[in-house]
């Protein structure tokens, strides 16, 4: 896809770097970006590979990123050895056998305070995708799963804002139809959403592609925020809007 | 926040990639991008094979350029001959957009592949199969207008293929108009900046074609003026390019049969070009035999060279002979 060729500006520091950063405030923000795309694959991953009841994994996932913030684990990362997914994963690998192994999970927070951390609702979730635990047991299908829940909270995110966007702009009726067509677990066609939205099927084209085109503009935000190089941003862009090579 | 379930999710992940809810097809990968469509690799789930799949990514609002992707590939499906990727299916996307798919070529580009072979009786080959399927495109009045190394690939067997048929015109007397000119592929290599890998489309009725592989009234964007000999035009600049291995030094050392062979299949003047394919091919072929061809008149040391060449084991042997023969008497009468 053309989305990893696109040069996407750097705005802010890389948010790696700003949480390295000294500067309490770029430091705050660079964790918030962080813990707001990733506590919820930390959350379920948590339930689902260590068993975890959900109140031991809520306390585990704030413990996590208190002791990312407090051993200064981000600044051990080296980009060209793995992804930064793949090395916060296997670094709640460690933590939790450790927690587990001391049992004495504490509730910890510290810096990250900054983000409401809705863990009824990832609880919700994890009961709607009603997901057999052995079907995840070998390590690739955890690394999967983790990759998967990484996705799925950064594109619930970019909807979400999408939704506001639309809202601004006075184009629900966009929205509406992304919502009936793209986020929907029916198969419904462009024929039946014009029926039904009473527009002309060009209309319904036009919409959904506006919507789809924003969508995408705000996941590859998103996701710029929370990469540490243009390369990496490249490759995870990729990654995201690419097609399926199984 | 929103919860997405898996299926909403995926439909995400290729949320610029074509709905192909309701066909028979599951997207795969991007192959390539110009100015107005995509070509992508599908899976046909009910053969279960991989294809290509071709639709347009541009506006269309009055149905134009939905008729001219329509008309290639129905050019596509006349043209039945190995050296020519065959159409399958055509269809509608559930945007309304319409499609074709065609044989998945697995294999190199010309230009990338040209650069593997070392001997230039392989590359002249290559290029005798070129104008195999250009000639049979001719025989059923089709006019391809963008031959260019970029639309050439060769199979992982060998196999030669003639592809992006978005340029072909349908000549008049085969029963279409003048007009009957389609303007669909500007398929830009992405990672060349080279301007002789791009199509160039200027508007309805002025295809430019490829800088460097267009003819002279390709360029002026006359649609009277062009034929067939067109064609030989960009065959002519697509033999030199087979010819040096896809190098472009400043001043090529080509051999000078060969060389005419090209200066007099990309003359300015259509009249001064070989009047068809075959006749291109003939003097390839004969170059290959060691045999003079029509376009280049040989000195007497051309000639000795290229007779010796046709003859090389035999003077050799010869020579040898008489060496060995000359050496017996000069030994014996000492």
């Amino acid at each position: 896809m053309t989305a990893a060729g696109e040069s996407f500006p750097l705005t802010r520091l890389s948010v790696l770097a700003a949480a390295r950063s000294q500067d309490g405030v770029e430091r705050a923000r660079a964790l918030d970006t962080l813990f707001a795309a990733y506590w919820k694959p930390v959350y379920k991953y948590i339930r689902l590979k260590f068993s975890q009841s959900p109140q031991d994994a809520q306390d585990l996932t704030q413990g996590f990123f208190a002791e990312l913030l407090e051993r200064g684990l981000l600044s051990r990362f080296d980009p060209a050895k793995s992804r930064l997914r793949t090395y916060l994963r296997l670094c709640v690998d460690s933590f939790a056998l450790n927690e587990m192994k001391a049992a004495s999970c504490k509730k910890r927070g510290g810096e990250i305070a900054h983000v409401a951390l809705d863990f009824s609702a990832a609880e919700d979730e994890l009961r709607a995708q009603a997901i057999d635990p052995a079907s995840i047991v070998s390590p690739k299908s955890l690394e999967d799963f983790f990759e998967k829940e990484w996705i799925r909270s950064l594109f619930s995110s970019a909807v979400e804002e999408l939704r506001d966007v639309c809202k601004a702009r006075e184009k629900q009726k966009a929205f509406q139809l992304f919502e009936a067509y793209d986020l929907s677990e029916e198969n419904v066609s462009y024929a039946e959403l014009a029926a039904s939205f009473s527009l002309p099927l060009t209309e319904v084209n036009n919409q959904l592609a506006w919507a789809r085109r924003e969508f995408r503009r705000i996941a590859l935000e998103r996701l710029h925020a929370i990469c540490d190089s243009e390369e990496e941003f490249a490759r995870e862009a990729k990654m995201l809007f690419g097609i399926s090579t199984k | 926040m929103t919860f997405l379930s898996d299926k909403a999710l995926e439909r995400l992940h290729g949320s610029e990639a074509p709905d192909l809810f309701g066909t028979r097809y599951t997207l795969r990968e991007l192959i390539a991008r110009g100015g107005m469509g995509a070509v992508y690799a599908v899976e046909d789930e009910k053969l279960s094979r991989r294809v290509a799949l071709k639709v347009l990514e541009m506006p269309d609002a009055n149905g134009e350029l939905t008729n001219r992707l329509m008309r290639e590939a129905r050019i596509l499906a006349q043209l039945e001959h190995p050296g020519i990727v065959p159409v399958h299916d055509v269809g509608t996307l559930p945007d309304g957009r319409v499609y074709y798919t065609m044989k998945f070529v697995r294999g190199l580009r010309l230009d990338k592949y040209v650069a593997q072979l070392d001997s230039l009786s392989q590359r002249l080959r290559l290029f005798l199969r070129v104008c195999d399927a250009v000639a049979f495109a001719h025989a059923r009045g089709v006019l391809h207008r963008d031959l260019k190394p970029a639309n050439i690939m060769i199979g992982s067997f060998g196999e030669v293929l003639v592809m992006d048929w978005g340029l072909a015109k349908i000549l008049q007397e085969h029963g279409a108009t003048a007009d009957e000119t389609i303007l669909i592929s500007s398929q830009k290599a992405e990672s060349e900046k080279d301007s002789t890998q791009s199509t160039v489309i200027t508007g309805r009725g002025t295809v430019m074609g490829t800088p460097g592989y267009m003819s002279p009234e390709q360029a002026r964007g006359n649609t009277e003026e062009i034929d067939v000999r067109s064609d030989i035009f960009s065959l002519g600049a697509l033999l030199k390019f087979i010819i040096v291995g896809g190098a472009q030094p400043k001043s090529p050392i080509l051999p000078r049969p060969l060389l005419a062979i090209c200066v007099k299949a990309s003359a300015e003047s259509p009249n001064a070009r070989y009047a068809n394919v075959s006749e291109i091919a003939a003097d390839v072929s004969l170059y290959m035999d060691g045999l003079p061809v029509s376009v280049y008149s040989e000195n007497f040391l051309e000639r000795f060279g290229r007779l010796y060449k046709r003859h090389e084991v035999a003077i050799l042997l010869i020579t040898a002979y008489l060496v060995m023969r000359a050496l017996v008497l000069f030994f014996f009468h000492r």
